[in-house]
């Protein structure tokens, strides 16, 4: 079951170059003309003794207040969404497991949605609750993604997708409802459905770290545990192990990663399904190698999925869902034909 | 781009709604006619508060149709370096790829401009350019005509043209009122109703709009006011091909463009027992001027004036 062995670190620091490489990229690329060059010395200028900084004030601010944090949030959204789809194909030993297909994504959007449209005449500041609701929206999403898939056909592979997109759809329409509803707001929730990270700054990193770090020490502390679910429960309770305690901490970390993902950049779909198969294709089928992999290589595919669609239509924007859904849906087909429905 | 085009359509009664939500400008220090055109620095209200000018901004980056057509219509054209892609009014505005409905703060940056106006709708944009420093007024989509005449003024003084810019106001005002009292002289009483299509999808305008309020000088009636949920849709409510038919309006006004835009709508079931189907009195409006809130009012104003007396029929 554990797969092919190899040296564990290189992998890693493989994946790490690889986000830190899209990242320096995703800062070079963009509207506003700073090349690579003038970024290295306006990082070097301050610690280099005689050395004028390239840029003026106003790039140095595109730079500083666009460029990074939008960065920072592409690594951040997709290492989440591919370690959350990881952590649930685990625990679901089903490989289409994703936050996008089993609900948790709409569930997360429409909580998110909910606080949007109707926050404002509750509490003074609807925009910090966004994470809170999106989470309690993603684990209900999953839930009955769940409850659903098991009650009709003992949840095989596709009763599973089958009830997700059930359970998606109906979330999604509800949503348009509410969007109907408050159609004041209607731009704007359309725009964060689409997904996109055209408007972040460093506010909502601030305001998404705590769950993504809560979120993220769970799910990789978890890899072990998920490698003994691999086994088979019989095989895992007799080792000692908790099998529906494992389930309930694994699925809740992995909606609130989902709902820290959705709550600052919208629904962006399939990274949670194509990065994991690539890492699995890569360093086997141990989760503790999967899940740490799924975080660097889905933060690198974000980031890079971002460039294009910041630079296909310049200077108009792509939304991120669009691209990755270009990206992700063929993935889906071949993953699915892939599977002829048999446990992983 | 066409799929642009599209897109702007398909969102743009949800644009209208959003900025129909709120009021519109107001000028700080009272201004008025008799200021000087250098009174630098200026402090106006715009949607987001005050909003202080040091000096007369000379790279200004206008980001609404209607926003660019004020600037020319006052004299400021040559201080717009760079406008939003429908920017297309008039013929020397610099047009370029920018959007005004998703404004790329990066693309805006790089004209290097001193000040940028922007539509309501698009305040999150706001936010990020104060981040780098560079100033931005937000104004939201006029509500009514005295908000146009307000919003005029309000860039004739943030431009040092506060001259110009009052008398554009009155010269539009005073046409505005021109064209309606001849035509209600010509009209006498009348109790013609209408209907209003923003787009193919029979989104329809409320008398509460900024639209409505046009056709409300002339003293039409709007079938769009009995909708269920005329109010709760900002105004702008999307109506049943059966309410129509059974509103049975007398004119039909569409905002959009189209070759076959006239003969679909006349084509659509039932509607031919529709009186203004009947007597042909499907009106076309130019729909960049009947989605513009700026100087070219004056021309809307003619254009419902015209489709009035020819549905009363009078000779024009």
């Amino acid at each position: 079951m554990f797969g092919r062995s190899r040296p564990s670190w290189a992998w890693l620091l493989g994946g790490l170059a690889a986000l830190v490489a899209a990242m320096v990229l995703g800062v070079a690329a963009g509207a506003a003309s700073i090349t690579p060059l003038d970024i290295a010395g306006a990082l070097l200028a301050p610690v280099w003794p005689g050395m004028e900084s390239p840029l003026d004030d106003r790039q140095a601010a595109v730079l500083v207040e666009l460029r990074l944090p939008r960065v920072v949030l592409g690594a951040m959204v997709g290492g989440l969404l591919a370690c959350a789809g990881a952590a649930y194909q685990g625990v679901f030993r089903n490989p289409l497991a994703d936050p996008y297909l089993l609900g948790a994504a709409s569930g997360g959007g429409l909580g998110a949605t909910l606080v949007i449209a109707f926050g404002g005449d509750v509490f003074d500041s609807p925009r910090a609750l966004v994470p809170v609701a999106a989470f309690l929206g993603a684990l209900l999403g999953v839930a009955a993604a769940y409850a659903l898939g098991h009650s009709t056909a003992r949840g095989g592979t596709a009763s599973l997708v089958l009830a997700g997109v059930a359970v998606s759809s109906f979330l999604s329409a509800v949503q348009t409802l509410l969007q109907q509803m408050r159609i004041e707001e209607l731009q704007r929730i359309y725009a964060w459905v689409l997904g996109g990270l055209g408007r972040s700054g460093w506010d909502d990193i601030v305001m998404v770290t705590p769950y993504a770090v809560a979120a993220m020490v769970v799910l990789l502390g978890c890899g072990y545990l998920l490698d003994m679910l691999a086994l088979g429960d019989e095989k895992a309770v007799s080792l000692g192990l908790n099998a529906t305690a494992v389930r309930l901490i694994v699925i809740s970390a992995a909606s609130l990663a989902t709902a820290a993902a959705v709550a600052v950049s919208g629904l962006i779909g399939f990274v949670g399904i194509v990065v994991p198969h690539i890492v699995r294709r890569l360093v086997g089928t141990g989760y503790r190698m999967i899940l740490p992999m799924s975080l660097l290589v889905g933060g690198a595919f974000l980031v890079l999925v971002d460039i294009v669609a910041r630079t296909v239509i310049a200077p108009a924007e792509l939304p991120l869902g669009v691209v990755t859904a270009f990206l992700g849906a063929p993935f889906f087909i071949i993953v699915l034909r892939g599977t002829r429905d048999r446990s992983m | 781009m066409r799929n642009a085009r599209r897109l702007s359509a398909a969102l743009l009664p949800a644009a209208l709604v959003l900025t129909a939500a709120c009021g519109g400008p107001d000028t700080a220090d009272g201004a008025g006619a008799g200021d000087s055109g250098g009174a630098f620095p200026v402090t106006v209200d715009d949607a987001r508060g005050e909003v202080t000018i040091d000096e007369a901004p000379q790279r200004i980056v206008s980001l609404s149709p209607s926003t660019t057509e004020m600037l020319f219509a006052i004299g400021a054209g040559d201080q717009v370096a760079a406008a939003d892609e429908y920017s297309d009014y008039p013929e020397e505005a610099p047009t370029t790829d920018l959007s005004g409905f998703t404004p790329s703060v990066e693309a805006i940056s790089e004209e290097d401009p001193d000040l940028v106006i922007l539509a309501g709708s698009a305040e999150d944009a706001a936010e990020q350019l104060d981040k780098l420093g560079i100033p931005v007024l937000v104004l939201d989509a006029a509500t009514t005509l005295d908000d146009t005449y307000d919003q005029i003024r309000l860039l004739g003084e943030v431009t040092g043209e506060a001259e110009s810019a009052d008398a554009e106001a009155d010269r539009v005002e005073s046409e505005i009122t021109g064209i309606v009292d001849e035509t209600k002289e010509k009209l006498g009483d009348t109790d013609l109703s209408y209907y209003h299509e923003v787009d193919d999808t029979m989104y329809s305008a409320t008398s509460d709009t900024f639209i409505g309020q046009i056709y409300n000088e002339f003293g039409l009636t709007n079938i769009a006011d009995e909708a269920d949920d005329a109010a709760s849709s900002g105004g702008y409510p999307q109506l049943s091909p059966e309410f129509i038919v059974e509103a049975d309006p007398d004119l039909i006004f569409l905002a959009y463009g189209g070759a076959d835009a006239v003969e679909d709508v006349a084509e659509r079931p039932a509607f031919d027992k529709v009186s203004a189907v009947q007597d042909d009195d499907i009106v076309q409006l130019d729909e960049d001027i009947s989605s513009r809130w700026g100087p070219r009012v004056v021309d809307l104003a003619q254009e419902v004036s015209d489709a009035v007396l020819a549905a009363s029929g009078e000779e024009r």
